[in-house]
């Protein structure tokens, strides 16, 4: 090997026999074949294969055979002396010499690094245990079938590309596979929340647990794997852990000699290093603060060097990167900046019929970025689009049809176009097989709004993706009649359906998570805003009791924090009394609290509450531990939800009291607390006409009368006073209780979110609520029931489980910079 | 020297679509904003409008909306959206390794 005729040749010393230094040679033989002698030196004991292959090979569908991209001919026929299995160890620029590990020497005219990356390891507790492995070589492939031979659980660490091909092939190796994502969504670089979710929907349903938001804590087991323990002491057994968290540019060769390193080996337009006789390419490179993990850019590098290096110079100016790949059978596509931002119009097509959902961004008439996820037919051109930077202005209609639509002369035509030539006979709605005869005719025949059309014909009203054509009908067929305005508001401006129809839907559709109402029901916008994200949190929890886990980043931050945000930053705390009923110890702890945390005001609120003022946002935690310890529970005046219920002294004091309205006061709100609604929620009992609760301005009043009790509801003492509608009376405290769980579960179910009593009684009438709750005694079990089944997950106190250290994170500072001072922070330059 | 770039902590101490805070002694206090896709912003953390703490808002796409009045400022540039008028001092952060820095410069701008 070694005994080739010297040739008088500069040489060429390749350190990395994968796939840049590879690439690099053939370049440049391309160019010219008698420029440079070659040698290269690889770690591994093969010839250089093709790495993004591991992933077939470990899936059963290639053989080591059909990855090799260049075999022992290929060196032999090019005179290139390849040393593999003897990794550089060390380079003397001074004297232009690497060494082998085996203490071997050569001398070099020009040094081309290509020595790539190395997988992460995350340095947790048993990172070191026998059955942990990377995926990153063949060794790795090989030790991964050793033990899916023998069958069993297996863990990947890393749900990012590289993690789910590791997932995918154990899987059909016969392995039970679990997936452990630090992020909450899966491939979060590649694709952004709401196709990530349906990634991991779909590979759930392959069979594959994924567990996002998994923080390993540790891996366990006696010398070798036994599971992994999460730091939420979650514990997944396993025989083998892949750890596929991300890969680190290999620069230990660079930085030894001397080099300029960033996060890899700095090299300018030509690859070429802070020393002119060393280059360097691939994945352990940085060129303008850029590092690449993916295989076009480095294509495009070793041209750009070969050019340098044998031919005409013609730079590298970077590479714009796209994702194309299929997991386990389910396509995916990304490329460019899909973060979104200032100046950037998102457009986004979601068919939940077909699985598929398609984003593209658009910034000044020019594509920058696109995801696509279940048909990714388009990628090429969106990536074409991407590249060239061409004007989209003209297609922008068109663009998320794609290239055939775009280009097939719909694009610069009316949106409203292809409705119009479709045959009367075409079909508009799938779901209900409504043709577009039909709904003209509808239309014609009076039904001159969406909600119309979709009462008389059904098109649009199942999955709603023909709302768009049912519009466009509309147009067409009313021309300047038709003013696109719906009866009912939408439920915001990233839906055309109302808030009636989400309800609907999430029952009907049977719609479990936010990710899942945006897709099933075409959401517009990537990840919703900050009106319909709360809204959807309350109706699916208000739909799926027990069952729906609440999003907290989608909840208004006086529900996050569980106190009251004030102007000034602070917050406010309100313990309940029931009944605003107090006792001695309560206001003790009230006042050591008061002045433990330097509260700058305690005040009775108009619930008959005390609200204490000024609380830092750190220091939440301890103050409900105390309030906690006095036996006291978080108030809610913060929630849409049940605050209070007033009372007065009631039979027990006042000499004109007819029952017990403060007992009674009490039971209705050990009954009410906790509970969730689309807003705020007061309730006041009063002990006789007098009424001193004001029980006529709550969203429940009742007033006690000798012979038992009159209940009233929909009053406001808001923006808009409005006195309770009555709804009836009944004979005893028990069916006060019943009628008061059966309205608030109405109300619940069918109010929109951020209506209040008020509005929503007198959009639907109080006859139409006196139907549902006084005349139809069934249904009025029904909805008791419902109440009290949702009530039997909803009375935790929030403040417990926060005092306990719950979402600790959310009170406490990232961070602290303290200038001229020692840094808090860790401090790290970055050249 | 002083390094250019200081490092505050690691990304996953943040949660996403969320928040958290960064105090300067004897400077403002500073919002770290983690979206959905993973993106790290750095806002001075006062609203333009009456000084809301932007840490607490409802983080959607590259938006935050204050909690105080509804307004909703763009993480990337920090100007106010729709028809409100003002601007957030924006400080540049990156992400390396899974650790967020942050420019000194710009963290320390204000500080006495």
């Amino acid at each position: 090997m070694t005994d080739k005729p010297h040739l008088p040749l500069p040489h060429l010393v390749v350190v990395g026999n994968g796939m840049a230094g590879c690439r690099a040679v053939e370049e440049i033989l391309a160019r010219d074949p008698a420029k440079f002698r070659i040698t290269i030196f690889g770690a591994e004991p093969r010839v250089n294969y093709n790495r993004i292959m591991l992933s077939p090979l470990l899936a059963g569908d290639k053989s080591f055979e059909d990855i090799v991209i260049n075999d022992h001919a290929w060196y032999t026929d090019n005179a290139i002396d390849l040393v593999a299995g003897d990794p550089i160890v060390a380079i003397d620029r001074a004297r232009r010499t690497v060494t082998a590990r085996s203490g071997r020497v050569e001398t070099y005219d020009k040094l081309l690094l290509a020595t790539g990356s190395d997988p992460f390891i995350i340095p947790v507790p048993g990172h070191d245990l026998h059955g942990v492995v990377t995926f990153r070589d063949m060794d790795d492939v090989g030790a991964m079938l050793r033990a899916a031979s023998a069958g069993g659980d297996a863990v990947v660490i890393g749900g990012g590309l590289l993690g789910l091909e590791a997932a995918h092939g154990l899987c059909l190796r016969g392995m039970r596979v679990t997936v452990l994502h630090l992020m909450p969504t899966l491939m979060e670089r590649q694709l952004d929340e709401a196709a990530g979710w349906l990634l991991k929907e779909e590979l759930e349903r392959r069979g594959q647990a994924i567990l996002t938001g998994a923080d390993t804590a540790e891996i366990y087991g006696q010398g070798r794997v036994e599971g992994v323990r999460l730091k939420d002491g979650r514990e997944i057994p396993a025989s083998l852990i892949v750890m596929a968290v991300g890969i680190r540019p290999n620069v230990k060769l660079a930085r030894d000699a001397g080099l300029a390193i960033g996060r890899g080996i700095h090299v300018d337009d030509h690859l070429v290093t802070s020393d002119a006789d060393i280059l360097a390419v691939g994945e352990c490179v940085e060129h303008q603060g850029q590092v690449y993990g993916l295989v076009a850019p480095l294509w495009e590098m070793c041209r750009s060097l070969a050019d340098g290096l044998v031919a005409i110079p013609n730079g590298y100016s970077g590479s714009v990167t796209s994702t194309k790949l299929k997991v386990s059978g389910i396509d995916v596509f990304s490329a460019g900046d899909f973060s979104g931002g200032e100046g950037c119009e998102d457009i986004v097509m979601r068919d939940a019929s077909r699985g598929i959902y398609k984003r593209v961004v658009v910034k000044d008439d020019r594509l920058i970025g696109a995801v696509l996820y279940g048909d990714t037919q388009d990628g090429n051109w969106y990536f074409d689009l991407l590249r060239k930077q061409e004007d989209v202005a003209s297609i922008r209609d068109a663009l998320i049809f794609g290239q055939a639509f775009a280009s097939g002369g719909g694009a610069s035509a009316n949106p409203n176009g292809a409705v119009a030539a479709m045959a009367d006979d075409g079909e508009i709605c799938g779901c209900n097989g409504i043709s577009k005869g039909k709904v003209v005719a509808a239309i014609q025949g009076g039904a001159c709004t969406l909600d119309a059309v979709r009462a008389c014909t059904k098109a649009s009203a199942s999955c709603g993706s023909c709302t768009g054509l049912v519009e466009g009908l509309l147009a067409i067929t009313m021309g300047e009649d038709y003013t696109g305005e719906r009866a009912a508001p939408t439920a915001c401006k990233c839906t055309s359906f109302t808030h009636e129809d989400v309800r609907r839907l999430i029952i009907e559709k049977s719609l479990k998570a936010i990710p899942q109402v945006m897709q099933e029901l075409h959401w517009t916008t990537p990840d919703g805003c900050a009106s319909c994200r709360p809204a959807l949190n309350y109706y699916l929890l208000c739909a799926w009791p027990g069952e729906f886990v609440d999003d907290n980043q989608s909840r208004f931050v006086n529900e996050r924090m569980h106190a009251n945000i004030q102007k000034d930053g602070t917050y406010s705390v309100v313990p309940r009394m029931w009944g605003g009923v107090t006792n001695p110890k309560e206001l003790r702890a009230i006042a050591d609290v008061a002045e433990k945390y330097q509260a700058r005001m305690v005040k009775v609120t108009g619930g008959q509450r005390l609200d204490i003022f000024g609380i830092k946002k750190e220091d939440l935690p301890s103050v409900w531990a105390d309030l906690n310890a006095a036996g006291m529970v978080s108030g809610h005046a913060y929630a849409k939800a049940l605050r209070t219920v007033k009372t007065c002294v009631g039979s027990e004091w006042c000499r004109f009291g007819t029952q017990d309205s403060t007992g009674l006061g009490i039971r209705i709100e050990q009954m009410t607390w906790g509970s969730f609604m689309p807003h705020k929620f007061k309730i006041a009992v009063s002990g006789c006409p007098r009424n001193c609760a004001e029980a006529t301005i709550k969203d429940i009043g009742v007033i006690c009368v000798d012979s038992g009790y009159e209940l009233s509801i929909g009053g406001n003492g808001g923006i808009k006073l409005r006195g309770t509608d009555f709804l009836c009376k009944v004979a005893t405290e028990q069916d006060a209780l019943d009628y008061c769980a059966a309205f608030i579960q109405l109300y619940r179910e069918e109010a929109r979110y951020l209506d209040r009593t008020a509005p929503w009684v007198e959009r639907v009438g109080i006859d139409y609520i006196r139907q549902r709750i006084v005349e139809d005694a069934a249904g009025r079990e029904l909805l008791r029931a419902r109440f009290h089944y949702s009530q039997s997950f909803m009375q935790n106190d929030p403040w417990a489980k926060r005092a306990a250290g719950e979402d600790w994170k959310l009170h406490q500072h990232l961070a602290e910079i303290r200038p001229a001072a020692a840094l808090i922070a860790r401090t790290l330059e970055v050249a | 020297m002083e390094p250019e770039w200081l490092d505050i902590g690691p990304v996953d101490q943040l949660p996403a679509l969320g928040a958290r805070t960064l105090p300067v002694q004897g400077g403002r206090e500073i919002a770290i904003f983690h979206t959905a896709n993973g993106g790290i912003y750095a806002l001075a953390n006062q609203c333009p409008h009456k000084a809301g703490p932007l840490s607490q808002g409802i983080v959607h796409d590259t938006t935050v909306t204050c909690p105080l009045h509804n307004w909703r400022i763009s993480l990337v540039t920090g100007e106010a959206l729709g028809e409100d008028k003002g601007c957030v001092p924006v400080i540049p952060v990156k992400v390396d390794g899974g650790r967020i820095l942050i420019s000194r410069a710009a963290a320390l701008a204000g500080v006495a």
